[in-house]
């Protein structure tokens, strides 16, 4: 029975060797392919990217494909620092998109990317309940304590981000939680659990109708940049590269802009 | 004169492939033992009573007047005693015994009070702080007799209170139920399937076959009289069923001299061991000789018992030297006879 | 409880089994089971392996720490208090009552084992949320609102940890010897009376497992309790919150916590074990 006792502490580590397993089992056999023929038939690019990515990266996996024919782009999506991890653990990927400086920088310290790029840049909005029954509209309302309030919690980048803006503004707030990602976070105001949170606008866009996104200046003080890389042993080299310039070209922009984020 | 009718039931339990009929009295202070062969009902007979089973259309069952056959259970002044006992294995002795007073209502103190003078009665008084498997199966016995007894039940219900133990404790186990039950001023209905246990214990038997009764009386009578096999054979008898026409009554093709004078259906009952075999046909009266095949042999007790097959089959006990002396082997052909004074007829 | 007089009841039937079959030991059971052991084991020693042990006594230190080991202990303890309550009479219904959809709701109990606690925490808080069926009736009757509280947390510990004690309450209900509530009913015990004083002495092995595994399970419980609750230190951030967050920032820092509630968790097991679950 401790068995189940040790459920937990025993899955988070599993759960990334098994992670880290699959991958490298997917992606070796097209990756040889790859390298032994650049330029050659079926090809795997395999890329890394912050859960914030989802949506604007798998868009731009396709136009990718479509450009180029006979490839597949092959998307790892989670925390940031949990793909780092990965990385760091030797799975085989071949870009690493991040939301924050600090995860990148793990990789690029233990040499295993090239130089990051600054592609994106990401800023906190207030996220409220689409009918915003608080009456929030600036960000000295987060520090009524009648208002609900849910923040990310400081070790991933929102939270680190909403620290950063709270300082800047001089202002104290104490939220009900501090969630373990921005999709929790928003899933609270979705819900109507919380009156309002701070959450990155692309989030607040990709909510829809059920969350409404309030700007703040202060949010300029905590903005969060979004590098990415070539990997150092990236199994696709050329093409991991190619991937990087559509996300740095007009067309890549326009995707990313669209969903929220800033131009760098 | 003749005490009042405590128990009047009829029990009806009809289930997919069994149905259970039956009209019990029992007057107070009787004990009826309820007999049969397995399957025959006694245990549904026995749990319906105790409210364990639920009755069918038809069936009453009244104490001392009272109908009780719509209560539950809890509700009956009736006592249980189960095959395996069934005593609580979390608690002691005393506790077991203390569990219906406390139910009827009794406090801590008054309940053990009570279960400590039961405990007495049985014997036990030293074993009270017990548990359960601490106990011998003779005391678990006396144990949960005194549980029962305890909640003053107008009913009594032992289902074959003396099958779990072994042949020297039983002995002395039976002697002492025997006192208790005298003893008992309520109606008792115990299931067996022990005639010994019936024929000691109780002052009168019901024979169920298939769920209805077959025969009733006294052990004497039934032991007597036996009116099915099941019953010849648990009281040890050769059964025969046949036609009488004045002192003769013949079975099959056999011709039985009998002391009684009967007119129309008739049972023949013998002993085994009024049974005499012979190699070649004995002189004298052809009544009461048939000739059979030997199927079997086994011991029985000191002595042989004879499996005859032939017109009629028949039991014959003999002695061991007899056996050595006639040659008897299975398969062989023999002689058979009975005395006429050694049969007992009675109108079927 | 009646419970602590189980050993010795157990203790002396336990004899006869040394002596029981003899002779070789099937490879084709010890292969597996050295391999399942070994697959149970091997995480754990990963972890002791890779623990920073220099700076196990000062992290033990941080008041966060200690918060969220308190509020894990105590959450998980209230929770199977909940459980136990709820519980223990749900699986008497299904395994001594027949009523009509009892299958149904059997396979309804086991619905927070197969649901992601993820899904499950969003389940309560659509019920039991703010705006939820029932937690807007609660917000505007009482002004209650429960998730982001402790009480939240016990919630979200329960609804995950159930379905353990209710199958094995309920599977020791059926082992049970129906025959000894026949017994006492025919004493005159009230089926009440037969639950508190026969059905329930009985059957405490099994709720003892039962309420352990409960127990264990709401320790550990992330998924539900995060979503649910939320995540704040000293009034729902239990161990494993502290230990996701951990992750995210510090590998090492989160090995660390992991181990700490592990080794308070077998510690205590093992003292609960030698009191009462001393079954074979």
């Amino acid at each position: 029975m401790s068995s189940r006792l040790f459920r937990w502490a025993v899955a988070a580590p599993l759960a990334l060797a098994l992670a880290a397993g699959l991958t490298g089992c997917g992606s070796s056999t097209p990756a040889t392919s790859a390298s032994t023929s650049s330029g050659g038939t079926a090809k795997t690019v395999t890329v890394f990217a912050a859960a914030s990515l989802t949506g604007t990266f798998t868009e731009l996996g396709k136009a990718f494909e479509a450009a180029h024919p006979g490839t597949t782009v092959r998307f790892n999506f989670g925390s940031s620092a949990t793909l780092a991890q990965q990385i760091t653990q030797a799975a085989p990927a071949d870009v690493f998109a991040a939301a924050s400086p600090a995860t990148m920088k793990t990789v690029t310290d233990a040499s295993l990317a090239g130089a990051p790029t600054t592609f994106v840049r990401n800023k906190l909005e207030i996220a409220v309940p689409a009918d915003n029954a608080a009456k929030v509209d600036e960000l000295k309302d987060l520090t009524d304590p009648k208002i609900k309030v849910a923040l990310c919690a400081e070790q991933v980048p929102c939270g680190a981000a909403a620290v950063k803006a709270l300082d800047a503004a001089g202002l104290k707030v104490t939220p009900v939680t501090l969630e373990q990602d921005v999709k929790a976070t928003l899933t609270k105001v979705e819900l109507g659990e919380v009156d309002a949170a701070l959450v990155y606008k692309t989030d607040v866009i990709a909510a829809g109708d059920k969350v409404q996104g309030i700007p703040f200046p202060e949010a300029d003080k905590a903005i969060n940049d979004y590098p990415i890389a070539v990997l150092s042993n990236a199994p696709a080299g050329d093409l991991a590269k190619q991937f990087v310039d559509l996300v740095l070209s007009p067309q890549g922009k326009d995707v990313l802009t669209k969903a929220g984020f800033e131009a760098p | 004169m003749t005490p009042p009718t405590a128990l009047d039931a009829r029990l009806v339990v009809t289930r997919p492939g069994f149905a259970l009929d039956l009209e019990l009295q029992v007057a107070a202070g009787e004990v009826v033992a309820l007999l049969g062969p397995n399957g025959a009902g006694k245990t549904t007979a026995l749990r319906a009573l105790a409210g364990l089973s639920p009755l069918s259309d038809g069936g009453r069952i009244t104490l001392d007047g009272r109908s009780v056959h719509g209560l539950a259970a809890e509700s009956r002044p009736v006592g249980m005693v189960f095959q395996d006992y069934l005593l609580f294995p979390h608690l002691s002795a005393l506790d077991n015994v203390a569990f219906g007073p406390r139910c009827h209502g009794a406090t801590k103190a008054e309940a053990r009070r009570t279960a400590a003078t039961w405990l007495g009665r049985v014997g036990l008084a030293e074993h009270a702080g017990a548990k359960p498997r601490q106990l011998s199966g003779g005391q678990a016995q006396r144990v949960a007799l005194a549980r029962a007894l305890a909640v003053r039940p107008r009913l009594l219900l032992l289902d074959e209170p003396l099958a779990a133990l072994d042949a020297h404790t039983r002995l002395e186990i039976r002697s002492q139920l025997r006192r208790h039950l005298a003893e008992f001023d309520g109606a008792t209905v115990l299931v067996t399937h022990d005639p010994l246990d019936a024929m000691v214990l109780a002052d009168r038997l019901v024979v169920i076959e298939n769920g209805s009764v077959v025969q009733q009386g006294t052990p004497g009578e039934v032991g007597r009289r036996p009116r099915t096999d099941y019953v010849a054979r648990l009281v040890g008898l050769n059964l025969y069923r046949g036609h009488a026409c004045d002192q003769q009554v013949k079975v099959e093709d056999v011709l039985f001299s009998v002391a009684e004078h009967l007119d129309g259906p008739a049972f023949v009952a013998f002993s085994p061991a009024a049974v005499a075999l012979y190699r070649s046909r004995p002189d004298g009266s052809p009544r009461n000789l048939w000739q059979a095949g030997i199927e079997g042999i086994e011991r029985h007790g000191d002595n042989i018992r004879i499996h005859l097959a032939g017109p009629i089959s028949a039991f014959a006990d003999v002695t061991p030297a007899a056996v050595a002396d006639l040659e008897l082997a299975p398969g062989q052909r023999i002689w058979a006879s009975v005395k006429a004074t050694e049969t007992h007829a009675y109108p079927a | 409880m009646t419970a602590s007089t189980t050993p010795t009841a157990r203790g002396d039937v336990r004899r006869p089994e040394r002596s029981g079959v003899s002779g070789r030991v099937p490879w084709v059971l010890v292969v597996p089971a050295v391999i399942g052991m070994a697959f149970l084991v091997l995480p754990l020693a990963g972890l002791l392996v890779r623990a920073p042990w220099s700076t196990l006594t000062q992290r033990l230190a941080e008041p966060q720490v200690l918060e969220a080991l308190r509020l894990s202990l105590v959450t998980a303890t209230a929770a199977t208090a909940v459980c136990l309550l709820l519980g223990v009479p749900l699986a008497w219904l299904l395994a001594r009552v027949a009523f009509p959809g009892r299958r149904l709701v059997r396979a309804l109990v086991t619905v927070p084992l197969v649901l992601p606690p993820v899904v499950g925490g969003v389940a309560l808080l659509l019920v039991l949320g703010r705006r939820g069926l029932i937690g807007q009736w609660l917000d505007s009757a009482f002004g209650v609102t429960l998730p982001f509280t402790t009480t939240g947390v016990v919630i979200a510990e329960a609804f995950v940890a159930m379905p353990f004690l209710v199958i094995s309450v309920e599977g020791a209900l059926r082992a049970a010897d129906q025959r000894f509530e026949e017994a006492a009913a025919t004493l005159g015990a009230s089926r009440w009376t037969v639950f508190r004083r026969v059905t329930l002495p009985l059957i405490a092995p099994g709720v003892v497992a039962g309420a352990v595994l409960c127990w264990a399970r709401a320790l550990g419980e992330f998924g539900a309790t995060i979503t649910f609750a939320g995540n704040f230190p000293g009034r729902t951030q239990t161990m494993p919150l502290a230990v996701y967050l951990a992750l995210e920032t510090e590998p090492e820092a989160a090995i660390v916590l992991s181990l700490v509630l592990l080794a308070v968790s077998v510690i205590i097991l093992a003292c609960l074990r030698d009191r009462w679950v001393n079954s074979p």
